[in-house]
């Protein structure tokens, strides 16, 4: 059965755009992550427009992430103070972000960036997220539980504008999770992604936040990103295709519900282990297609986009 | 307007074709009568491509009248858009677009047809100068020839791979030494605009008569309205999908809280 979608202007095949709606879903409520950057190179790869996969993900994560954000905050998972300063960094973010992104595609080589910072943020999350889960695992399974401290001191504890975040009890400073928001706001205008798969693993091991509370915090701050990209696509690009997004939000808001339940059956190991193996392996797909000869040297582009 | 010039650009060609002959007495045309079977392909929500018929007759003129068939070849291009083609090197291991070239009005959408193979029906030089086929398609590019030939025939060879350029890939069928019909595969990927169907009559390797019939191919039904919506008011339109995607979390988180 297949169904035409008006904005990217082909006609895609319905059980499989569901399928991958669900699927995505499901790892976005399991991990905290919008899901995009593994939805947007899944539908380039089905023949779809790049610019219409990133807007229309970007539109789907915004109900993937509410879904996610309601089911969290029943459980008490979400630090909305933490949250919001996080928002306020990632607006300036955006902003500066898009100055980039328009530089860069006047030089001509945005796609090359995309790509290129896609394996670079992907590679070094990845790697670090797996050697510490891995080692973590291995201490539990040894048995030598080694009572962590509550939290270590970096130069980043030394910071002014100290605030209490009672949810994530931690007493830090309020730049870090303004800079950390700012970061993000710039890779999700620049790789047209939620940028949860940079905010987590930074909100873990950057600010030390349980890891309970970073996955409802990370998609509340999700929610506000991507309703600001999808806006901003409506309203510059016209990519936005409301049809492939409504049925990507269709299966991921149900995959997301299933996701969040799995959350209490994992431990936090075994869960950012599993994360970590995820975002090797989209990074290392990412790094082959710009190694390996490509099957035609040439490629074909409309009125600049 | 387009297709007023062009009628006018084909009809120059016929006459000239014919002025270019030296030995040949100035002598009555045979022509063409045609129709397609729709002038208007509506693109709806569960569009998976679809069919033309385009179908027609040749009117001999009395020198003609039966000293054998003629050859009828028959076109459908697409509405008309800029392309710019890049190459990629590979640069310190990864492959990095580097050179670009831009090409206008380059049809999205080229099918031909004929009654046998179009090398047979006319000379290459007539057919090159006809620019009958996607091969023989040229591109006014911002670069000189040498260098924008390859990526020329990069547009040929990646929109044949999507279906979008066909080369003889339906026959033209004769009933009978007047009567001529053949079906053009509108794919599902089609791009919406202004068509033109283009009908011409070879006898012994010249070109005797054209003729074009406009056709369009829209969106219509929920698509079209989506997407009249998006373009018209863009921003009323992202509001609408923040509000839509706001909602279907909500309610999904809603439905699942039952249980």
């Amino acid at each position: 059965m297949t169904v035409y979608l008006p904005i990217a202007e082909i006609s895609v095949n319905l059980f499989l755009i569901l399928g991958m709606g669900g699927l995505v879903g499901f790892l976005s409520g399991m991990f905290g992550v919008g899901g995009g950057f593994l939805m947007t190179p899944l539908l380039i790869f089905v023949g779809i427009p790049p610019a219409v996969s990133v807007a229309s993900v970007a539109n789907q994560i915004t109900a993937t992430s509410v879904s996610g954000v309601l089911a969290h905050w029943r459980r008490g998972n979400v630090d909305f103070k933490m949250g919001t300063i996080m928002l306020v960094g990632g607006i300036v973010g955006t902003l500066i972000g898009t100055w980039i992104f328009t530089l860069l595609t006047s030089i001509g080589q945005v796609d090359l960036m995309i790509s290129l910072s896609y394996v670079i943020f992907l590679g070094t999350i990845g790697a670090l997220m797996f050697a510490e889960s891995a080692k973590a695992m291995i201490n539990t399974r040894k048995g030598n539980v080694r009572r962590k401290k509550l939290h270590q001191h970096y130069w980043i504890h030394g910071l002014p504008f100290k605030m209490r975040f009672r949810k994530s009890k931690l007493y830090i400073s309020a730049l870090m999770p303004l800079g950390l928001g700012a970061l993000v706001g710039i890779l999700s205008s620049i790789m047209g992604v939620g940028g949860g798969f940079v905010v987590v693993p930074a909100m873990i091991y950057l600010l030390g936040m349980p890891t309970s509370v970073v996955i409802g915090t990370s998609l509340f701050q999700i929610i506000f990103v991507t309703m600001n990209v999808t806006l901003l696509h409506s309203m510059t690009t016209q990519t936005v295709d409301i049809m492939l997004a409504l049925l990507l939000m269709s299966s991921s808001v149900v995959g997301a519900q299933i996701g969040t339940r799995m959350v209490n059956k994992l431990r936090g190991e075994q869960l950012r282990i599993l994360l970590a193996l995820i975002v090797l392996f989209v990074c290392l797909k990412l790094a082959f297609d710009l190694v390996i000869t490509p099957d035609d040297l040439y490629s074909l582009g409309y009125g600049g986009k | 307007m387009t297709l007023a010039l062009r009628n006018l650009a084909l009809s120059l060609t016929a006459i000239c074709s014919a002025c270019l002959m030296p030995n040949e007495p100035a002598r009555a045309q045979s022509s063409l009568e045609t129709d397609i079977s729709s002038h208007l392909i509506s693109v709806t929500s569960d569009f998976t491509g679809t069919e033309l018929l385009l179908f027609g007759a040749i009117k001999y003129d009395e020198e003609d009248l039966g000293q054998g068939q003629g050859d009828v070849l028959v076109v459908v291009r697409g509405p008309e858009k800029d392309i710019v083609v890049r190459r990629k090197d590979r640069v310190a291991g990864i492959w990095i677009n580097t050179d670009a070239v831009e090409f206008s009005r380059v049809p999205s959408f080229y099918a031909i047809a004929s009654n046998r193979p179009i090398e047979e029906i006319a000379p290459a030089d007539l057919l090159s100068r006809l620019r009958l086929g996607p091969s023989r398609l040229r591109f006014r590019a911002n670069e000189p020839a040498n260098v924008s030939l390859p990526f020329e025939e990069a547009i040929v060879r990646q929109k044949s791979l999507e279906d979008l350029y066909s080369d003889q890939a339906a026959a033209v069928y004769f009933l009978g030494d007047t009567l001529f019909r053949t079906t053009i595969a509108i794919p599902a990927n089609v791009p919406v605009g202004d068509y033109i169907a283009e009908f011409y009559l070879f006898k012994d390797g010249e070109l005797m008569s054209a003729q074009s019939s406009p056709l369009f191919i829209k969106k219509s039904g929920l698509g079209r309205t989506i997407f009249d919506f998006a373009h018209d008011y863009p921003a009323l339109y992202g509001i609408a999908a923040i509000i839509v995607a706001l909602f279907a979390g909500w309610l999904a988180s809603a439905v699942f809280r039952k249980d």
